[in-house]
């Protein structure tokens, strides 16, 4: 059964050095509340994996040193620029990089979804992303005739952490159009939810929220409140990014010492509810 | 910010979005990634002119899908996405491109964000439109560091898509995928086919008249300025007030 946790530390207990913790895109629902409660722990060696893309969150944990590996299809701030601790830390060879492709990420995870050992891809063949994926394996379509194509092995996450608006007290979680995390969530072999608020009900039996429902029983090990919990990211429908926040970001994490300082400001002050 | 310059002047962001459009021509589909906003602004331009019969997903900001973000690769996986623009930190003569490093992938020199959803769109999506607002020999060069997205594919690989044009600041190529190669389409108003050649770091064919860009019209600047300004300021407000003075 889900618990549901007064504190997001008792939430993140399963979360362990080492893991592999699957992260969703920047704008579908970040637990950035939940990101700072483990940089404060000290998490390290993560095996991060940004469904397929990450922004601050990853940039936050590259730079706060909890990251070993980190596979992605992008990583930066978008319109506020590049990420700057993730940029440093690959030119400094302190993070290995599993460097995928947007749908590679997906696909894989639908693998783990359907328990299947692997995903077939088109594209890829040609891509230098190849000669540094000794995991993906080129095959002959065994349907087709002379017909390459590649096959990604399934990804399967010990952990999805993300944010999601609603949870009821059964650990149901509503996480409206964000369909990815829904596969995340199928993927990882448990899943660990920050939400605006609680909802009185199930939200398995409202027939409009049931179908973008994640239902608690089967996936998700923890849910706990935080309200703003992606802030200063957006949650979509509730709250947009906060720009002056972000700016804030890509001015201090230029440097090491402005990193912490932003670390020092902004996650400490922030302890969810 | 300044009010919106005269119609006979237009901005470089408004002529490029007017090439776009063109070059969408009668598509059905487009879609249009993240940090993208010029092409968004040509999408959302072709729809205009389409009314409204043309599908247009801009990533950072509306679309259709309801699976997710996976649902544009699926989509564009079964052949239900015509136009699709790239980018690259560098593009070379053979249209390959790269959004990874510059130098040795395991010792870089310089690090961009990756290579994002581009080494499976190029490959299937019909018309991959290539844009670099830089045009320097810094941005298209030779070869690049690192093959995010190959340009053409051997014999015998799937691919049926690939890049069909180069726009930049300064002009606007087509690209052969027989050939692999570039021919000058037309060079921008004001731009110099000696100035071209120098900036780019790539060889390409050049015809033996070559055109002007058509500048934007009277009316296709009011559709921008009038009903793409306000369509594309929530996903790039930014974008949208330095360019159309949209507040």
């Amino acid at each position: 059964m889900t618990s549901i946790c007064a504190s997001l530390d008792e939430a993140l207990a399963v979360v362990t050095d080492g893991c592999t913790l699957a992260v969703p895109r920047e704008t579908a629902g970040v637990a950035m509340a939940a990101t700072h409660a483990l940089i404060r722990r000290g998490i390290k060696d993560l095996n991060l994996v940004a469904v397929p893309t990450s922004s601050l969150q990853a940039d936050l944990l590259v730079g706060a040193g909890c990251v070993a590996t980190l596979e992605a299809a992008g990583i930066s701030l978008g319109e506020y620029g590049s990420a700057p601790r993730f940029r440093a830390a690959v030119l400094a060879g302190e993070i290995h990089l599993k460097d995928s492709t947007c749908p590679a990420i997906h696909a894989a995870l639908q693998a783990a979804e359907k328990g299947v050992p692997f995903m077939p891809l088109r594209g890829l063949i040609g891509s230098d992303l190849i000669a540094q994926r000794p995991d993906w394996r080129r095959i002959d379509n065994p349907f087709g005739d002379a017909d390459p194509i590649v096959l990604l092995p399934a990804l399967r996450p010990d952990v999805a952490l993300f944010h999601a608006p609603l949870a009821d007290r059964f650990g149901n979680v509503w996480i409206g159009r964000e369909r990815d995390l829904m596969t995340m969530a199928h993927a990882a072999r448990a899943s660990i939810v920050t939400v605006e608020a609680l909802w009185d009900g199930n939200l398995l039996e409202d027939d409009l929220r049931a179908p973008a429902t994640l239902p608690g029983a089967l996936y998700v090990e923890a849910v706990a409140v935080a309200a703003q919990g992606a802030w200063p990211l957006g949650l979509p429908g509730h709250y947009r990014a906060d720009p002056a926040a972000l700016r804030d970001y890509a001015r201090l994490a230029a440097t090491p010492a402005g990193f912490a300082h932003y670390l020092d400001r902004y996650g400490h002050e922030r302890r969810a509810a | 910010m300044n009010a919106a310059p005269p119609d006979e002047a237009f901005r470089v962001e408004e002529l490029l979005a007017d090439v776009m459009a063109r070059l969408i021509g009668d598509a059905r589909h487009v879609a249009v990634g993240m940090a993208s906003p010029i092409p968004a602004a040509g999408a959302l331009l072709a729809r205009q002119r389409a009314q409204g019969r043309l599908l247009v997903s801009v990533l950072q900001g509306q679309s259709a899908f309801t699976d997710g973000g996976r649902e544009l690769f699926d989509c564009a996986g079964q052949g239900r996405l015509d136009v699709f623009f790239l980018s690259g930190a560098q593009i070379d003569g053979q249209a390959n491109i790269n959004l990874v490093c510059i130098g040795d992938y395991q010792h870089p020199q310089t690090r961009f964000a990756g290579s994002f959803g581009s080494a499976h769109l190029a490959f299937v999506v019909p018309r991959v439109i290539l844009f670099r607002h830089e045009h320097t020999p810094r941005t298209l060069v030779e070869r690049v560091d690192f093959i995010s997205a190959p340009g053409t594919s051997p014999p015998g690989i799937y691919r049926p898509g690939g890049p069909v044009a180069l726009i930049t600041s300064r002009c606007l190529f087509a690209f052969d995928r027989q050939r692999s190669r570039f021919r000058l389409e037309s060079l921008h108003p004001g731009h110099a086919l000696d100035e071209v050649v120098a900036q780019t770091g790539f060889a390409f064919d050049v015809p033996d008249i070559v055109p002007t860009t058509i500048p934007p019209s009277v009316e296709t600047l009011r559709l921008l300025r009038e009903r793409v300004a306000p369509e594309i300021a929530e996903a790039y407000p930014q974008f949208s007030a330095s360019v159309f003075a949209q507040r």
